[in-house]
């Protein structure tokens, strides 16, 4: 194996590193901003309000981000009226496409994963709060989604990973994040090894520092369930 | 059978032939064949190595215990399409390799194998850990018990870890299979002629992508509603006797 090749090109995969990381991380962003509601609206009692969530819910965590990503990407551009809308321009960019996918993944998820947090709040503190005179907002503010958030971390650390891991499909539509750097070092050089296992290496580290991070994040929000330390 | 299957083969070509384009049957479909048999090979695979992880780390041995815990942080710490990029080209230049030093002719690896056997040895690591939570369900009594009516580590193994295990293990090795059929869809990168192959070249010859994807949507969504009544089914039956509350 000849690890030259990796060091002689190693700006074109710190490149692909900032790529994959603003990927995520922009749809990390927008998925959770879209999973708030999502989770809000799922747990009404309404059907036609929980009913198209939970079809949406179910329709992307059903099927493969793949798919999903080939349907924005190549799918869209069948229909004339999306090709002359003034969106045309944003959607035919591999990146836009990428971007929408991931967001809306994320989002099918995390609202699934927030879900169940909000209906595991304790009904006590609904009801202290109702007592207390608090309006349906104010108690969603106040009660309802902090500590909502604080239980879905767990669940959302594992979630930011899969998307994380999920996002190198996106070098498969021509976008040279981590793996499609790798995907060219190695049409250029036949060298699968060093390619592929540098890409591996980055991914891991970047597991590994969100694992490490959500540690830190965990220790915060939830340092009314550890022993007091002496 | 043949001939029963060339039967079967002409009603399905008049029932479905025209549906879009006459691409559904049997071309989609065939698709769609090859990704359940390639998923229920993986799944071969990943409940073998899956069975060996928790057995190895659930050991004493120091040494077996430290290859599964590297094995599973390893595997889940990389995305699969890099691993399958790995499996696929690096496997291939490994067996150029060694068949040229023994002399071999040129050996093409497939791509069914290398799809199966990457996605067997990825889903290892995580049936690894449902395993092990499963085995460490099963009251230590119980084996204990069997030990001392003087059973071997092998009868202990089978008739009294497996059997209990499975109802623990049973949650998260649905959800794990739930996810292996959805990362199928990824051996179409490597040129595999799953559904999702399929559907990008028949969708490129009509221009109609869209169609064909949203297709394949509807199919995945289908053998996931097919997996989880077979889970629930699965669920009862190793639940019989288990008083709920």
């Amino acid at each position: 194996m000849d690890f030259s090749i990796i060091s002689d090109n190693i700006g074109l995969y710190l490149n692909g590193l900032v790529i994959t990381v603003e990927l995520v991380v922009t749809a990390l962003v927008l998925g959770l901003m879209i999973a708030v509601p999502l989770a809000l609206m799922r747990t009404s009692r309404n059907p036609f309000i929980w009913g198209p969530v939970w079809l949406f819910i179910y329709v992307f965590r059903g099927t493969p981000l793949l798919v999903q990503l080939y349907v924005i990407y190549y799918g869209f551009g069948q229909f004339a009226a999306v090709r002359e809308s003034f969106l045309w321009p944003y959607l035919k960019e591999a990146y836009v496409c990428a971007l929408i996918a991931f967001a809306l993944n994320t989002a099918a998820y995390t609202a699934e994963i927030l879900r169940g947090a909000i209906e595991a709040t304790f009904h006590g503190e609904v009801e202290a709060a109702k007592a207390c005179g608090m309006s349906r907002s104010m108690m969603l503010r106040r009660i309802i989604l902090p500590s909502a958030f604080r239980r879905a971390l767990p669940a959302y650390s594992n979630e930011v990973i899969f998307m994380l891991h999920g996002s190198a499909i996106a070098s498969v539509i021509t976008i040279l994040d981590i793996t499609g750097v790798a995907r060219l070092i190695n049409s250029r050089f036949y060298s699968p090894y060093e390619a592929f296992i540098a890409a591996a290496l980055f991914y891991m580290a970047l597991t590994f520092l969100i694992v490490w991070g959500f540690k830190l994040w965990e220790k915060r929000w939830h340092a009314h369930l550890h022993p007091r330390q002496q | 059978m043949t001939e029963l299957a060339a039967v079967l083969d002409r009603i399905l070509i008049k029932t479905l032939g025209g549906v879009l384009d006459g691409y559904l049957y049997p071309f989609i479909l065939k698709g769609m064949v090859v990704t359940v048999e390639l998923a229920l090979a993986s799944l071969a695979i990943a409940i073998v190595l899956g069975m060996i992880g928790a057995v190895a780390k659930l050991s004493n041995s120091r040494i077996a215990k430290a290859v599964a815990g590297t094995y599973t942080t390893l595997i889940r710490g990389v995305p699969g399409i890099v691993l399958m990029f790995i499996i696929f080209f690096g496997g291939q230049l490994l067996v150029n390799n060694i068949g040229d030093l023994l002399g071999w002719d040129y050996i093409e690896i497939s791509e069914f194998i290398a799809g199966s056997a990457t996605l067997g040895f990825i889903f290892g690591a995580y049936m690894t850990e449902s395993f092990r939570g499963g085995i460490l369900a099963v009251p230590r009594g119980e084996i204990e018990a069997g030990y001392t009516f003087g059973m071997t580590a092998a009868q202990v193994f089978f008739r009294i870890t497996l059997p209990q295990m499975v109802r623990h293990a049973l949650p998260s090795f649905g959800n794990n299979w739930l996810v292996l059929t959805k990362e199928t869809a990824l051996v179409s990168v490597i040129g595999l002629q799953d559904m999702v192959f399929n559907a990008s070249q028949a969708g490129g010859t009509t221009r109609q992508p869209f169609t064909f994807f949203f297709v394949v949507a509807v199919l995945y969504l289908i053998i996931t509603a097919v997996s989880k009544v077979g889970l629930r089914w699965a669920d009862r039956r190793y639940s019989v006797g288990v008083r709920r509350a």
